[in-house]
């Protein structure tokens, strides 16, 4: 579990966290997203204790990560920034001296890295060198790094980066059966996609504030707005946009097709398709237009934007 | 294949988070340091730009060094000179010694700055390594390979000396101490090297300061190999042996002690911010901005704390203080010299103490000079304090009781009345003898500081606070307090003597 409360990191004169709380539970896939320089990475280094928070405080794992940073950093698995291999070692090698500094038994060190680096399909280059490696084996031999001593809690910045298509799902899948093993997993990312298709609750963090926290539908209902469905027809709209006039906000419309705002598709979607069909319009499909995280997170720092600016003018 | 959440127990502590109360902590210190050490040492055989120099100068240098040695020996004896030769014969050695030791700086300034330019210091610093295990892990892998290759470089160099023409035969003693010394100047260069490796954002940064440790080793060398070719002073080197384990003691200490996690990885740029500077020391001397100066309220909140945070520095320098005043008292009677002369001859004595009087009665010349003669002493004992952790400081605060010992010993060795030397101590020594101890503290605070800063400073930080103190130390209590002294030493103690040595 990761608890953190009005957490707060300056560097001298720049405040990088401001105040962040946050909590995620095991099981529980939790994204923090934002721009560059937003204060992600320094969330993380302070989760990690290798960063001490100014204000605020911040448990992992049930530990407190200035009171105990060791057994904090003993109980979370780190995926970095940079993954920063030692290129002459073997993986073997390399693993081999995580798995010391982490205090596993003689058995399980021997026996994890390759599971691990089996399951990642990386079981065959085991005894290369790690200069040798690709990019993206990199980054899945610091995944399986991170995972190495099983930690109860993940932080993985970027987990997927550098990764072709294939690579990028096997390690989604897997960290979603980390979920299920209920460990606790925050990762920071800017692929939106992948952080819509994993993440359990997102928080959007700007300027060292999160603007926003919530499930992605919770997000997606408070700042992407009304739901927009898009109506089909087999022929031109003719009078259909007259029809719908005292029904619907029609916000957009192409030859055969319409788009309306719905605050209750639920009832008014059945109404226009009444209408609709009693004036013998012939409809070919009515959908809610998908909205995406990368939509609802533009929509999210655009308000926010917003908002600073007025409080500067002000 | 099983899933991976098949294999995966239920989410519990890993076996590195429980307790392990069990272990003592230097055993668990060690073996996570040697782990880190066995790592850096592997890396370091496998790098050709070190071990290719590292081979050069353990197996060909020595070889050449024989050679050589072979030539210099043959001109000695042809020229009738080879009584020399004992006196000049472990110099050689000790170069071949010292030059496989000098990579070791090479390998220990880069060892964290390095790491963090490649950037694969933070997945070291994310891991339950504790800073001392990190610190001592790769101070030990900058070290090990060097060592060794200088051992080698030496056993394969005398080997030649003592198995070949030369047939030498060198005191164990004298190669015990030609192995101790290249250790522990090892020891100093990496120790250093790797505070400098901790406390910059880059090689080039580390590479750059490098002087301040080459610069001081050099002069060390040459002091060792002066001492070297006079046997009879060779017993010194056991001393700068000492004085070398200690400083490497010192820089351990002030390494593990101001490593910080947060600055390595979050500091990117060198820079001396000298208004920051500036800011720092004079809020540190004034007191908060935001209140108007007032000299009491300075001498309550600024001067006073100051001397209550000296607390530890003062204890020190009193038993110091006091040593030095018994090792000069018990010297006195290792030497005694002769003091008769005096004893039938207290006239001349007040006959020369008159002649002073007539010189200096009234003379603020005088009072200035006796003014500034102690304060000259104070500032040089603080500025060398700061370069040598507060060791020079305490030295020169300490050798006038010293002297004061030995040369009441001297006296009372003779049978003379300790009183007219107790007198023409104690009037003005009553004021400058707090001034040297207080002053003395403050210089050893400052300079020692850097190994044990505050845990919520850094060391620039802390160092500038103590710097602050000195100052308003120095200002508010030692000053005046010398000031009077000297007055107090030219128009009061001869009186007094005057008036004893008269009755």
């Amino acid at each position: 579990m990761i608890e953190t409360f009005e957490l707060t990191k300056d560097f001298r004169d720049f405040r990088a966290v401001d105040r962040v709380t946050f909590t995620v539970e095991p099981g529980m896939i939790f994204a923090i997203l934002g721009p560059n320089g937003a204060g992600k990475t320094t969330t993380v280094r302070i989760l990690t204790s290798i960063l001490q928070p100014t204000a605020g405080w911040a448990r992992v794992a049930g530990y407190d990560v200035v009171a105990q940073p060791t057994a904090v950093r003993a109980s979370v698995g780190v995926l970095t920034e940079q993954h920063g291999l030692y290129e002459r070692m073997k993986a073997e090698e390399y693993l081999d001296f995580f798995a010391r500094i982490y205090d596993l038994p003689a058995d399980v060190r021997r026996q994890r890295p390759r599971q691990l680096m089996e399951h990642f399909g990386l079981g065959d280059a085991l005894d290369k060198r790690l200069g040798e490696y690709s990019k993206g084996m990199k980054q899945k031999l610091a995944l399986v790094r991170a995972m190495l001593h099983d930690p109860p809690v993940l932080l993985l910045d970027e987990p997927t980066s550098a990764m072709d298509p294939q690579s990028a799902k096997l390690v989604r899948e897997a960290i979603k059966e980390l979920r299920r093993a209920e460990r606790t997993i925050a990762i920071t990312t800017h692929n939106l996609i992948e952080a819509q298709d994993l993440a359990d609750r997102i928080a959007v963090i700007r300027q060292g504030r999160i603007i926003a926290n919530g499930t992605f539908r919770e997000l997606a209902q408070r700042f992407a707005g009304t739901p927009l469905m898009e109506l089909r027809l087999t022929q031109h709209l003719n009078g259909a946009l007259e029809l719908l006039r005292d029904m619907v906000t029609v916000v957009e419309t192409g030859d055969c097709w319409l788009r309306y705002q719905a605050s209750d598709p639920a009832a008014t979607n059945p109404q226009v398709i009444r209408r609709l069909t009693g004036a013998g319009l012939d409809i070919v499909t009515l959908s809610e237009v998908s909205r995406t995280l990368e939509d609802v997170y533009l929509q999210i720092v655009a308000e926010d934007e917003g908002m600073t600016a007025h409080e500067q003018s002000g | 294949m099983s899933s991976l959440a098949e294999r995966l127990e239920r989410p519990s502590l890993s076996t590195a988070t429980q307790p392990r109360q069990t272990r003592g902590v230097i055993v668990r210190t060690l073996r996570n340091a040697l782990i880190v050490t066995r790592r850096e040492v592997r890396d370091s055989l496998r790098d050709w730009r070190i071990m290719v120099p590292i081979f050069i100068l353990t197996l060909v240098f020595p070889l050449l060094a024989n050679t050589l040695t072979r030539v210099f020996t043959g001109f000695f004896e042809d020229n009738g000179a080879q009584e020399l030769l004992p006196a000049l014969l472990p110099l050689m050695p000790m170069v071949v010694g010292f030059f496989p030791v000098s990579i070791s700086l090479v390998i220990a300034l880069e060892t964290f700055v390095g790491e963090k330019e490649r950037r694969s210091l933070e997945p070291l610093l994310s891991t339950p390594l504790t800073n001392t295990e990190l610190y001592l892990g790769k101070t030990f892998a900058a070290m090990l390979p060097p060592l060794l290759a200088s051992y080698t470089g030496m056993v394969i160099y005398m080997g030649g000396l003592i198995l070949g023409e030369q047939q030498w035969r060198p005191p164990l003693i004298l190669v015990a101490q030609i192995v101790l010394l290249t250790t522990v100047q090892a020891l100093v260069m990496v120790t250093g090297a790797v505070v400098v490796s901790s406390q910059t954002t880059s090689t080039r940064a580390a590479n750059l300061l490098a002087s301040f440790i080459i610069i001081p080793m050099s002069m060390l060398v040459m002091l060792e190999a002066t001492i070297m070719v006079q046997p009879h002073r060779r017993y010194l080197l056991w001393f700068i042996m000492v004085g070398v384990l200690v400083t490497v003691i010192l820089l351990v200490r002030m390494g593990v002690r101001i490593f910080n996690r947060e600055e390595l990885l979050g500091r990117t740029l060198d820079q001396l911010n000298l208004r920051w500077v500036g800011r720092t020391l004079w809020q540190g001397i004034r007191g908060p901005l935001t209140e108007r100066f007032s000299l009491w309220r300075w001498y309550r909140g600024g001067v006073f704390p100051a001397v209550r945070s000296l607390r530890d520095s003062l204890i020190v320098v009193l038993i110091c203080l006091g040593a030095a005043f018994v090792g000069g008292w018990i010297a006195a009677y290792q030497w005694p010299i002769s003091l008769d002369q005096f004893d039938s001859n207290d006239e001349t004595l007040l006959d020369n103490l008159r002649t002073w009087f007539d010189l200096g009665q009234d003379n603020p010349h005088l009072v200035i000079m006796a003014l500034l003669q102690n304060t000259r002493v104070l500032l040089a004992a603080t500025i060398l304090g700061v370069f040598t952790f507060g060791v020079l400081a305490l030295v020169l605060v300490a050798v006038p009781f010293g002297i004061l010992g030995f040369v009441l010993g001297q006296v009372m060795l003779s049978g003379l009345s300790p009183l007219p030397f107790l007198l023409a101590v104690i009037p003005h020594g009553v004021l400058e003898v707090p001034a040297i101890v207080l002053a003395g503290a403050a210089a050893l605070r400052l300079g020692s500081i850097v190994t044990r800063p505050p845990a919520d400073m850094t060391a620039s930080e802390a160092w500038l606070m103590a710097a602050a103190d000195v100052i308003k130390i120095g200002v508010g209590l030692v000053l005046p307090l010398l000031v009077l002294a000297a007055i107090l030493e030219v128009s009061l103690t001869p009186r007094v003597v005057e008036f004893v040595l008269s009755l």
